[in-house]
């Protein structure tokens, strides 16, 4: 077994992974970072279109792209990599935390070290998780499966396909597989508007003449070894009128029903997660209830940009260098979700600092307004052109700009109000 | 000269691999023959993994002697199979004192089994060994010798105690046809493949009835009761220290609440009558059945821990109890029909009682000297300390390959189950429970997929889910011609 | 002659303005609904030659993964796009390949390369 000793680790190797590690080795920590595949850039790898970096290299790059820049920019700097590798354990004694990496190709790995960045990315929803009746016959993926198939691999999963999810995921696919010369049979969404971006509905669904049905369900799914078919039905009132189901030939099903952080190793840590975000519940620092343990990027929580999760895990790995130096920041409150708001991250903030938060609408709204309330009394407002919950919102406060609340809790809600219904 | 085989046994589910594995002891050329892709693919693999406690049927029926018999013979099977087993008990919930007089009853049976341990509850006594139960459950029952098992596991270890002791195994072989001739069985599959054998047990499950008549046997008939289950999350709160049973009904035990012996928790199954023996849709309304049904003795059950579902099919048999005799119209025909609940754990008992028939109807059994009922446990990194973890990689670095990280199963552990025979990607999820985890197979498909190819050199569109017309991958790309349709 | 007005969504920002193109004979199309001049632009293209940027994979041996990921550096005429996919289709790269190949240059005089997007060592001999 190796035995090894580092300032901090990162697990994960995606683009937070990277961004987290860049940090804290400029700032002159040795860090290591573990990486299960064998190569480093995450899910940007199998991610072939582009809309990525327009913010952050002011460019429009595709997926692979983005990451190599990262990746560039990270074997600059003396930071040690471990690919191939799985964190499986990890322990922590107060200042010191113990994380064992298995790999067939270096051994296994123990790691002594004083902090650990959580950037383990997520997972997605998966057909249990929607619990959709009928048979389980082969044929029913996730969409990031199917991505991962015929991105990476060249594995054409099926010729006729149903896809769930109006997501940008989901859409991505309709038009991947029709450019691999499947058929795409329609695109099945569950809300009345889609969930993904709409220049997205243009290139992926309209130009290929694909059905986009809203407010509709796929209720069930037929076959017996292969996917035969499904049956879609429509929503009245958010209420299945199975009377008006009709019946779609498929043989392959790919769902896009989400994405959940994915969490394991920061339960083995005892970390306490989020049941609105389904990551880790962090301090104005990105830091965990367990000192020293920092998250970022989509096992935080789930960005929709790639330029946000690198924005965020570039200040996680600045905090976690702050804490290696033993500095412990102001006095930090609570903040969390006003009305109209589904999470706000992070769960603190620091009135003496600058704070950045993300967080999600869970309306959708044209023309408006972002409330910042400090114990219920409204400080601070913006003006929004356009919220929807598939499009998450970064908000910042400069150090200062909040008075230090000298009564009540001093707790800080961000909400979402006015404007004119879509 | 053809070669003739001493025993056929169709059906390689829990009972064709429990007798298998019993004849294995004896001098005799065993053949095990399964219509699916691998063994324990039929009526055994939606099993509820459940060994039960010996008080629910009265010792007049032959399930119940072979249940009782059965259940005290896992300790010695978990020592020589090594299959996830725990005594963890059973629990009878009784909501109001008209249930509890149902317990009563079921007590009664119990004491009369001569069921070590089992005991009668009050509201008390209940909630002490069952901390999760509904506060208004009132009393019930508890039986000490119940128990969850993982039923595949079970399965695939009596076969590979079979195969190791010279049983051969043939899957994808269907009998379609046969006659008697010259003192022995002529079988014929689908595919026009002839096999003989002297002595022929049909535990051919849900299609025991179609089986029988194939052979000239008596005319009886299987129907499909379908029952659903859901599997929740590792982490789920409701996962129980005993298996909760509800007060059973007339024509089925129960939707109960199963705390699986890997960790993530069950519940159901339903009863009701299937629309044909391919039937295994889920559906809307059993789901909703399912969960009032768990909820009341669990009240911590939820949705939002369900990771899958499945259906499972019993076969059903007039009379309700097992059909395990000499036909009295085949020769040389043993019949193991009818095999429900509580089949898995009446099975290690079938093994003895149709090795016993087998006797009877003329089949002579020598003993072999070296019979080596013991496999080896399989090494699983999941529960390695990181010093023995250190040690399996530096043996075989492919135990450091972590190919499921949801349930942190190795590239060794899915190579050894290839090579146990395992080559559908359900197959694998049984032998090691790659893809059974929270993403169910997304991130771990497409390496089980290379690693499949690497071993067997199939084609990757030969890879299935189970078998059959389950491709997993349609075609890949390298191949020319686009039909895309761009507009 | 001039043939019906389109109903059409922008992709050209986020904004994503509905529009109603009219096309007018010839070069000539009229744009409304538009809130800026990148509406115009996209509207009358949308009409006269519709284009798309092209993501796709090609086949890759000798490689640590089997495919390369591949893109056009500019939108392509939307009716060349899938005689383009079936040329690239036919394609084997051989790694390692660096990122920023040109795999097409100047398909079929359009100006529009097809350039490799990731850069993939040879596999390591076992």
């Amino acid at each position: 077994m190796k035995q090894e000793k580092y300032d901090a680790a990162v697990i994960g190797g995606g683009s937070a992974g990277m961004a987290a590690a860049v940090s804290l080795a400029r700032r002159g920590k040795t860090v290591v970072v573990f990486e299960r595949e064998e190569v480093l850039g995450g899910i940007l790898l199998q991610c072939i279109h582009n809309g990525f970096g327009l913010h952050h290299f002011k460019e429009e790059l595709t997926g692979p792209e983005y990451a190599e820049r990262c990746e560039t920019e990270l074997k600059t700097l003396p930071i040690k990599i471990y690919l191939n590798t799985t964190v499986m354990q990890v322990e922590a004694e107060d200042e010191n935390k113990l994380l064992y990496g298995y790999s067939g190709k270096h051994g296994l790995i123990r790691a002594e070290v004083r902090a650990v960045v959580l950037a383990m990315g997520c997972r997605e929803r998966n057909r249990g998780n929607i619990g959709t009746p009928g048979t389980r016959p082969a044929g029913v993926y996730t969409a990031g499966l199917a991505q991962r198939l015929v991105n990476v691999e060249g594995y054409i999963p099926g010729e006729k396909v149903v896809i769930v999810g109006s997501g940008d995921i989901g859409l991505i696919m309709a038009r991947r597989m029709s450019w691999v010369g499947a058929k795409v049979m329609g695109v099945v969404e569950i809300q009345p508007y889609p969930a993904g971006l709409t220049r997205n509905i243009v290139q992926c669904l309209n130009d290929f003449s694909i059905p986009l049905y809203l407010s509709h369900i796929v209720s069930e799914i037929h076959g017996k070894d292969r996917v035969e078919a499904v049956t879609i039905t429509p929503l009245e009132d958010g209420v299945p009128d199975l009377k008006q189901s009709f019946r779609v030939e498929c043989d392959t099903v790919l769902l896009s029903v989400g994405l959940v952080p994915d969490n394991e190793v920061a339960k083995k840590i005892g970390v306490e997660l989020n049941p609105e975000t389904g990551g880790a519940l962090v301090d104005s620092r990105l830091m965990t209830g367990v000192s020293g343990v920092f998250a970022c990027g989509n096992a935080l929580h789930v960005h929709d940009l790639v330029d946000y999760v690198t924005e965020e895990s570039s200040r996680c790995g600045e905090y976690a260098a702050d804490y290696l130096d033993g500095s412990t920041g102001g006095a930090q409150y609570p903040s969390g979700a006003g009305r109209n708001v589904k999470y706000v991250v992070p769960n603190r903030y620091d009135p003496a600092a600058e704070n950045h938060f993300y967080l999600r609408s869970l309306v959708v709204k044209n023309r408006a307004e972002l409330q910042v309330l400090l114990d219920g009394r409204v400080v601070k407002t913006k003006k929004l052109k356009h919220v929807q919950p598939s499009e998450m919102i970064g908000f910042s406060l400069k150090p200062g700009e909040l008075e230090i609340p000298v009564q009540g809790e001093g707790r800080l809600e961000i909400a979402i109000t006015a404007g004119e219904d879509e | 000269m053809e070669k003739t085989w001493d025993l056929a046994i169709i059906g390689a589910g829990v009972s064709g691999a429990a007798i298998a594995r019993r004849l294995s002891a004896y001098n005799l050329e065993v053949v095990l023959i399964e219509k699916e892709a691998d063994v324990s693919f039929g009526v055994s693999k939606a099993n509820s993994g459940i060994i039960h406690g010996g008080f629910h049927h009265d010792t007049t029926s032959l399930k119940s002697r072979l249940e009782l018999q059965g259940n005290r013979m896992f300790d010695q099977l978990k020592e020589e199979l090594h299959f996830p087993f725990e005594r963890c008990g059973i629990i009878v919930a009784a909501m109001n004192s008209e249930e509890m007089r149902t317990v009563e009853k079921l007590y009664d049976q119990g004491v009369k089994n001569r069921i070590v341990g089992v005991e009668l509850c009050n509201r008390e006594r209940i909630h002490a060994l069952e901390p999760k139960l509904n506060p208004d459950v009132v009393g019930g029952m508890f039986a000490p010798g119940g128990g969850i098992i993982e039923p595949y596991r079970f399965v695939f270890s009596l076969v590979e105690s079979a195969r190791k002791n010279g049983v051969s195994l043939l899957t994808n072989w269907e009998v379609s046809g046969a006659a008697f001739r010259d003192g022995a069985h002529e079988m014929v599959n689908q595919k026009g493949e002839k096999l003989r054998a002297a002595y022929v047990v049909n535990a051919a499950g849900l299609y025991a009835d179609k089986v029988s008549s194939l052979f000239g046997a008596e005319e009886f008939t299987i129907t499909p009761r379908k029952g659903e289950e859901y599997l929740m999350d590792r982490n789920a709160k409701a996962y129980t220290r005993r298996v909760v049973f509800p007060v059973p009904g007339s024509v089925s035990k129960g939707m109960l609440v199963i705390p699986t012996v890997e960790g993530t928790t069950m519940v159901g199954p339903t009863a009701e009558d299937a629309e044909s023996k391919e039937d295994s849709a889920t559906t809307r309304e059993n789901f909703e059945k399912i969960f009032y049904s768990a909820r009341r003795l669990v009240p911590s059950v939820s949705e939002r821990d369900i990771i899958t579902s499945f259906v499972g099919l019993r076969p059903a048999l007039e009379g309700d109890d097992f059909f395990i005799d000499i036909s009295g119209k085949a020769k040389q025909f043993i019949q193991v029909a009818g095999i429900q609940s509580p089949g898995l754990t009446a099975s290690p008992a079938i093994g003895e009682y149709v090795k016993d028939l087998l006797k009877k109807a003329g089949l002579k059994l020598a003993e072999k000297t070296e019979w080596k009922p013991e496999i080896q446990a399989l090494p699983r990194i999941r529960s390695a300390s990181p010093t023995e973890a250190d040690r399996l990689i530096q043996e075989n670095p492919a135990f450091g390959e972590i190919v499921c990280r949801c349930e942190s199963i190795s590239e060794a552990e899915i190579v050894a189950a290839i090579r146990a025979g395992h080559d559908t990607l359900d197959g694998i999820k049984f032998y090691t429970r790659a893809q059974m985890g929270r993403c169910q197979g997304g991130f771990c498909t497409y390496r089980i997929l290379k690693i499949l190819q690497r071993e067997t050199g199939m084609a990757l569109e030969e890879i299935t889910k189970r078998g059959g017309g389950s491709y997993i991958v349609k075609r890949t790309l390298a191949e020319p011609g686009l039909s895309g349709e761009a507009r | 002659m001039s043939e019906k007005a389109r109903e059409m969504i922008c992709i050209s920002c986020p904004l994503g303005c509905h529009m109603t193109v009219t096309p007018l004979g010839g070069e000539d199309v009229k744009v409304e609904g538009n809130r800026c001049p990148r509406g115009v632009v996209y509207g009358r293209e949308e009409v006269l030659s519709p284009k798309r940027v092209v993501t796709a994979t090609a086949a890759l041996s000798g490689g640590v993964v089997g495919r390369v990921p591949v893109k056009t550096d500019g939108a392509l005429l939307k009716e060349l796009i899938p005689s383009l996919l079936e040329e690239l289709y036919a394609m084997k790269i051989e790694a390692p390949v660096e990122q920023g190949l040109y795999l097409i240059e100047n398909y079929r005089d359009t100006g529009v390369s097809l350039v490799t997007t990731r850069t993939i060592p040879a596999a390591c001999k076992p």
